[in-house]
């Protein structure tokens, strides 16, 4: 899959915040592959989620190049290549489930059969079937996040970027939808970019993993997740799995060892 | 839509109005007991009925005037509502306009809130002589212009507190403004828009009685009311009252009945939680 061309592919991006004159990310360079889950980890204030922000064109850079899919990002926004997951679902209170998950396909203009097919599958793929008709407050944290993975998904993006999603869910729900997160993944065939603060997650989840650190931000380091795929519970226990969390780990403090004091700075 | 497996909200009229009919019993004991008591206290201290004349003597009244006094009521209730349809409305397009332009919206905002401190009713007099003292239209006017405010100020802080990650989102579906305005703002904002038009019924009736208070049609209650305590006719008066409180009173309960309907998604209109 190396010879694919990237589906991101960042040159050289720096983005500085004019308020208080904050360098977020300092010349960041990476490439994403087709296919490819990538994670990026870092204490907060590393400038992780501005990353991720950058990559979907909801953040400018300050300078420095960003190509999706052959194209800027701004571009492939409007082409909708994205689907995105945030830390919180973010669903409309006023919808149902199915109606949270069709938003993006009546922004697309699909007709209403087309919509309700796709919904349909996609309530399948998450496995929230008897849910549809629910509105979000009657929706557990774990089935939000699952919604609001099903609309990232709907319109079947090219690039799936996400944004801490499993971070509000207690550990077993967690380890759980990280599980529904791969079987997606496989199923669904795109790439997806993945933002966390969890070492294991991002080691049992990714094909590699992007090392960051804070003030600036940038990657200090670029971690190969060697691990079998498909991966499952018995990923987590083997001797592999515990090496390149080590690995991660010792990045990590590296990264806070050179000048960077971790404390009191904006959140990621 | 999909299969419905589940019916999540009950469409249970009783559930939608919040309240089954036992949880109203306190109430209705209190109001009971409330119009036992000042009928207890009048009679026993033997009140002057030109000071607070006795429940039951009022509601004989009305009952004896019955079509006077809801010709009335309904005449400056049609004053009340035409002013509390224009003034609403009003309101939305104007929330509309500077949640849309916000440069403008933090222009006029001072010039609002000014306006909003200035005694509208004093004003009474001028819109009489403007729109025909007979007119329902110079009520309305009072009516309308006492309903905007609240209305505006409710509609604009609900189609602007919206999330930042929600217009994110939005954003990277590539949504124009008319899609975020139709799909996120607008739908944010009812639960604050019917919090303004429940205040505004109650200003609108207040605006049309008040109103009608220098002059006006002899149909209109408030010059029935005025009428009334003038000649010394007090269980009329408040007879007349009554009937612009129990006016007062549905407007309100229409609206919020409304706000039920519409929002039945909201978790105030009840239902059971999954899981």
């Amino acid at each position: 899959m190396n010879d694919q061309a990237a589906v991101v592919s960042l040159h050289g991006v720096t983005k500085d915040f004019a308020r208080g004159g904050v360098r977020a990310l300092q010349e960041i360079d990476l490439e994403v592959r087709p296919r490819e889950f990538v994670s990026l980890i870092g204490p907060s204030g590393c400038g992780k989620s501005t990353l991720l922000r950058v990559i979907g064109d909801l953040v400018e850079p300050t300078s420095g190049e960003v190509v999706v899919n052959g194209k800027s990002a701004h571009q492939a926004r409007l082409e909708r290549d994205y689907g995105i997951v945030f830390q919180d679902a973010v669903l409309y209170d006023w919808r149902t489930a199915a109606k949270n998950i069709s938003l993006p396909l009546e922004l697309l203009g699909w007709d209403r059969a087309r919509r309700t097919e796709r919904v349909r599958e996609m309530v399948e793929l998450v496995e929230l079937a008897g849910f549809e008709q629910h509105h979000p407050w009657q929706l557990s944290g774990g089935m939000q996040q699952r919604v609001a993975i099903a609309r990232a998904l709907s319109f079947d993006p090219p690039l799936l970027l996400m944004d801490e999603p499993f971070g509000a869910l207690d550990e077993m729900t967690r380890e759980r939808m990280n599980m529904e997160v791969l079987r997606i993944w496989e199923e669904s065939g795109s790439t997806i970019v993945f933002v966390t603060h969890s070492i294991a997650e991002a080691v049992f989840l990714s094909t590699r993993v992007f090392v960051m650190s804070p003030r600036p931000g940038r990657i200090t380091g670029v971690v190969d997740v060697d691990l079998a795929q498909p991966r499952n519970a018995e990923t987590r226990e083997q001797e592999r799995f515990f090496e390149l969390v080590t690995e991660v780990r010792e990045l990590l403090r590296a990264g806070e060892g050179d000048g960077a004091r971790v404390g009191e700075e904006v959140s990621s | 839509m999909t299969s419905a497996v589940v019916q999540p909200v009950p469409r249970n009229f009783g559930r939608m109005m919040g309240r089954r009919a036992r949880d109203w019993v306190p109430a209705i004991v209190i109001f009971v007991l409330g119009i036992g008591a000042w009928e207890g206290f009048v009679r026993g201290l033997d009140v002057q009925r030109f000071l607070l004349p006795p429940p039951s003597d009022i509601l004989r009244t009305f009952w004896e005037q019955r079509d006077t006094l809801t010709s009335a009521g309904l005449f400056t209730f049609k004053e009340a509502l035409g002013g509390f349809v224009i003034g609403s409305g009003a309101a939305v397009v104007a929330a509309l306009v500077l949640a849309r332009w916000r440069p403008l919206g933090d222009a006029l905002m001072p010039y609002a809130i000014a306006a909003n401190a200035v005694p509208i009713i004093a004003f009474a007099p001028i819109t009489n002589n403007w729109f025909g003292i007979l007119s329902p239209a110079s009520k309305m006017v009072i009516a309308a212009v006492i309903c905007f405010f609240p209305v505006m100020v409710n509609t604009l802080r609900g189609l602007t507190s919206v999330r930042p990650q929600s217009i994110e989102l939005m954003r990277s579906y590539a949504a124009g403004e008319v899609e975020i305005f139709r799909r996120l703002r607008i739908p944010n904002s009812l639960p604050y828009v019917f919090t303004g038009l429940k205040v505004a019924t109650v200003l609108a009736m207040i605006g049309a009685i008040v109103g009608d208070y220098f002059g006006g049609s002899q149909e209109a209650l408030g010059i029935q009311i005025r009428r009334s305590a003038g000649i010394f006719a007090f269980e009329e008066a408040w007879a007349a009252i009554f009937v612009a409180s129990v006016l007062g009173i549905a407007f309100y309960a229409a609206v919020a009945l409304v706000e039920r309907l519409v929002m039945s998604w909201h978790p105030s209109a009840r239902g059971s939680r999954t899981e």
